[in-house]
């Protein structure tokens, strides 16, 4: 359990701008990048009010249940998922082997035009995805630098404020 | 797995209470929520069964201070202890960097505690993990039910060896005796095996 997965600001960077473009194009009012553990990578759009930790959370949990029901059903995986709302909607879909695209929109926009958008978008974020995955031993080797500094007293001072 | 965002200069370290159906996992996050600072903690979600069961996760985000530059974040996550719930508890351990096992001093859930342990095994090693190679801890909880299992009878029965750090507590009552020693324990566990592995 002791390995890492890291994203570097240039990547972060790249897939921001990529979200922000899909915001536009696809008339979305908000657009996130979760990893399948849980972890928020981006947000972009109408975030705010949102609690962007949570939603997450919730979302990778529900992508790896639906990722069961799939196998249940004889399918690898069930890449795309739709949730539709009485104001507003979210569009689930997976980025390589790891990733989660989520993207909520109302009724400025249309899932069929979500999906095309999404789609077109799809090529640029495995790109980005790649690079990270490409830079895990740099990764690995800044994580050295930072646990191997870590001392007994930094880690007694983490919980002196919080509880 | 850790996550490193070297953009936001933040840790994650997920970490996982496991144990059988109403041992107080629950009861053991919802303590530590309201025993936190409010600008340390994120919002409590509870997916819960009108029994109070938990159905898939709770889940609360907690924020430490920085380490070596880094915003520490701890996702605190429990999973469904029925038996029923063996898929979602699976799913759940996915990524986990950090096990705290709640174990229900009753003795009436003596087997509940053996056989939710065995199923721990089983799941991590569905994911490559070896229980005796993770930072992993035992809570015995409910300590002050006058039927209580003395503490030996429970190490005998998840603990033999005594080769996991122990704790004991009581998650329900007003000052939750051994709550936040369970969690800091397993935060320095995982913070000594990064340092560790380096």
């Amino acid at each position: 359990m002791a390995s890492q997965m890291a994203i570097f600001e240039e990547e972060q960077t790249a897939f921001t701008q990529i979200c922000e473009r899909l915001v536009r194009d696809a008339l979305a009012k908000a657009i996130f990048i979760v990893d399948s553990d849980g972890q928020l990578i981006t947000a972009t759009g109408e975030t705010s009010g949102i609690d962007t930790t949570g939603l997450a959370s919730l979302a990778a949990g529900s992508t790896a249940a639906t990722g069961g029901l799939a196998q249940m059903l004889g399918e690898e995986e069930f890449p795309v998922h739709f949730h539709e709302g009485k104001r507003n909607n979210l569009h689930v879909s997976l980025i390589g082997d790891f990733l989660i695209l989520l993207v909520i929109f109302d009724e400025r926009s249309s899932l069929g035009l979500v999906r095309l958008r999404v789609k077109r978008a799809y090529n640029d974020m495995d790109t980005v995805l790649q690079a990270v995955k490409s830079r895990s031993a740099e990764a690995k080797d800044q994580a050295n630098d930072i646990f191997g500094e870590i001392t007994d007293d930094d880690i007694d001072s983490l919980f002196n404020d919080a509880f | 797995m850790s996550f490193i965002n070297y953009a936001q200069r933040e840790i994650i370290l997920k970490i996982v209470y496991y144990g059988p159906g109403l041992c107080g996992k629950t009861t053991n996050i919802k303590f530590i929520y309201s025993g936190t600072n409010p600008d340390a903690r994120g919002k409590l979600i509870s997916l819960e069964t009108k029994q109070e069961r938990t159905l898939f996760f709770d889940f609360l985000p907690l924020s430490l201070p920085a380490i070596r530059g880094f915003k520490t974040r701890l996702h605190l996550y429990s999973v469904p202890g029925q038996l029923f719930y063996s898929a979602s508890r699976k799913l759940i351990m996915k990524g986990a960097d950090g096990v705290i096992f709640v174990a229900d001093s009753q003795r009436a859930r003596k087997e509940a505690n053996i056989i939710s342990m065995e199923d721990l095994k089983e799941n991590l090693l569905a994911y490559g993990y070896d229980i005796d190679k993770i930072p992993f801890v035992i809570q015995y909880n409910k300590r002050d039910l006058p039927t209580a299992m003395p503490v030996d009878e429970l190490r005998e029965d998840l603990n033999a060896e005594s080769k996991y750090p122990e704790f004991e507590a009581c998650a329900v009552a007003p000052d939750g005796p051994g709550v936040f020693e369970t969690l800091k324990s397993v935060v320095k566990m995982i913070l000594m095996e990064l340092k560790k592995t380096k």
